[in-house]
């Protein structure tokens, strides 16, 4: 049994407006437990509210979406988060900035646990949160007690990663988490990246602009155009993937778009 | 210096009223305004009770129990039903004034010779000491009962203050502060977001209507006017304290909203000595936060300025 199952899901934003956004038309796609997959599509394409859908921010309008054997389709964000970690675009999004940095892992280590009145930083936790950030190499180890707003954003992004698989989630959502950061805190977090989900055997979403990434990383590609997958290549086929491919795809799209477009036209002209 | 203890007493009391607000207005960034409503419902409850011959301490608490339901209210006003926090603050305390007013009775109790936690506490020193009238402090005389009503005070403020900084430690209170701080994150981390404000809302509000129950017993009587203006007077407060003690850890926050209250208090006294018309104390209060809320920002902006032309 797979660990995500999507099934069939619609989501119609502002629906009745002139700002009608039709952002899913038909979502169908499950991902095995431990696959790595990575997701790309042209701007608007759905491919950040595909996340977000299995993430809970909006509840889709029809669909369902099936995680760890629980049918969560109608689930707030809050009760989703047992399963789920996240990582944002923005970098300031995904820790608390006038809470230290022990602070900010205490409620990580807690993700989708019952909040309690024991005390959340005890000593024991620091020497554990210590040791976790240590390998990162930015010396974050001995300013647990600095408030993370001090922070740049590429520390806040790793921080931000090592916190949402601190407890092993279900599922991890990573969306253009590198987007925001220069190029080298996101060449960093991108190494990071690669390294948890393949030690921790993770099964993982991530949303990317880059092709590099896309081809380089993850078993599995899919590419989500007009709110539906359009591509889906994994195995041996996915390793053989270079970015130069992709970039031919996304050509072919604008291709096939014009051409609906030029078409619609031309029907337009001749017939009406 | 009995003006002094005196200014200390009341300044203890609104310094309760100012850690509820600190509850809303550091800790979830906005104002609620439901404050002026609960900080007389508490004054209300514990005078009704009282006056029909309640144990005072039953009273006062009876009165948290009710201060921390208005704010449980407001709290689902603004998170379920999603009506802008001041609105849902404004409605309330609005609804409040006709409840306080069934609750008295009357626009008006007093409580004058009537058994309240300052006389029980009274009669415990006194019978400790051995009917003492005045005790003498600093090279000064001062009557053993004001000196009992500020013990009572401290006393009160240490126990609260030193719970809400347990609290605020908690793995509880740790995600309520990031609730303010960040939603979007203690969302995706798992917390109910509107749950945790509706709680920070009852605990800031059980607070304001401590503050009223212990300043009607205080200064005698309870009056369905006395909450106007007092959310102001705790956000004077909670300014003022960070004025004093800068932006740092919870702690430090808290004892500065507690410095805060103590210091205003203290200003005002001396003005009111001074010669100024009580009737223009509203005034004054407005007008210092709303200097407080526009000086740090000019400030800021005149120094960046500066360091800009240095540099």
């Amino acid at each position: 049994m797979a660990t995500l199952e999507v099934r069939g899901l619609y989501k119609t934003f502002f629906p009745g407006t002139p700002d009608e956004v039709r952002a899913l038309r038909g979502l169908d796609f499950s991902i095995e437990q431990g696959s790595f997959v990575v997701v790309i599509g042209t701007n608007g394409s759905g491919k950040s509210t595909t996340l977000n859908a299995v993430a809970g921010t909006f509840l889709a309008d029809a669909g369902t979406i099936t995680l760890a054997g629980q049918n969560i389709t109608r689930w707030p964000e809050h009760r989703r988060a047992r399963f789920i970690g996240r990582v944002f675009q923005d970098p300031l999004a995904g820790t608390s900035p006038t809470l230290s940095i022990a602070e900010n892992f205490a409620l990580a280590a807690q993700r989708g646990l019952r909040r309690t009145l024991g005390l959340a930083v005890s000593r024991r936790k620091i020497e554990e949160f210590r040791e976790y950030v240590r390998p990162l190499g930015m010396r974050l180890e001995d300013r647990l007690d600095n408030p993370i707003g001090s922070l740049s954003g590429g520390q806040r992004q790793a921080l931000t990663l090592l916190m949402a698989t601190f407890r092993k989630p279900e599922l991890l959502l990573l969306d253009e988490h590198t987007a925001a950061l220069d190029p080298r805190s996101a060449e960093q977090v991108i190494r990071l990246t690669d390294d948890i989900v393949r030690s921790q055997k993770l099964t993982t979403m991530m949303v990317t602009h880059s092709m590099t990434h896309a081809a380089s990383l993850g078993d599995r590609l899919v590419m989500v155009h007009q709110g539906r997958l359009i591509l889906d290549v994994s195995g041996a086929e996915k390793r053989r993937l270079r970015s130069h491919d992709l970039l031919e795809k996304f050509e072919d799209l604008r291709r096939s778009d014009q051409l609906d477009e030029s078409a619609a036209r031309l029907i337009r002209e001749n017939y009406v | 210096m009995t003006l002094l203890l005196g200014a200390w007493t009341i300044g203890l009391i609104l310094a309760l009223l100012a850690l509820g607000v600190f509850i809303s207005f550091r800790i979830f960034s906005f104002a609620d305004l439901t404050a002026d409503g609960s900080i007389t419902l508490g004054a209300a409850v514990a005078a009704a009770l009282i006056s029909r011959g309640y144990n005072p301490w039953l009273a006062t608490a009876l009165a948290v129990l009710a201060g921390s339901m208005a704010g449980g209210l407001s709290g689902v006003f603004q998170t379920r039903f999603n009506i802008n926090g001041l609105l849902s603050g404004i409605l309330v305390a609005t609804g409040l004034y006709s409840v306080n007013l069934h609750v008295m009775g009357r626009s008006n109790i007093p409580l004058l010779d009537a058994r309240t936690i300052f006389s029980d506490t009274r009669v415990v020193m006194e019978k400790a000491t051995g009917k003492v009238e005045s005790v003498n402090l600093l090279g000064s005389a001062v009557r053993l009962a004001d000196l009992v009503n500020l013990g009572v005070v401290v006393a009160l403020v240490l126990v609260i203050g030193g719970l809400l900084h347990w609290f605020f430690k908690t793995s509880l209170g740790t995600a309520m502060r990031a609730t303010g701080d960040n939603p979007r994150m203690i969302r995706a981390l798992g917390v109910d977001v509107g749950r945790m404000i509706t709680l920070g809302l009852m605990m800031s509000n059980g607070l304001v209507a401590l503050s009223g129950a212990m300043l009607a017993q205080y200064q005698g009587f309870a009056d369905v006017q006395m909450g106007i203006g007092m959310v102001v007077l705790g956000l004077a407060s909670v300014i003022l304290g960070q004025a004093l003690v800068g932006r740092t850890g919870i702690g430090l926050a808290l004892c500065g909203a507690i410095m805060g209250s103590l210091l205003f208090r203290l200003m005002i006294a001396l003005a009111l000595r001074a010669g100024l018309d009580p009737n223009d104390l509203k005034l004054i209060t407005a007008v210092f936060v709303l200097l407080a809320l526009v000086l740090p920002k000019a400030f800021q902006l005149g120094f960046r300025a500066r360091s800009v032309g240095r540099a």
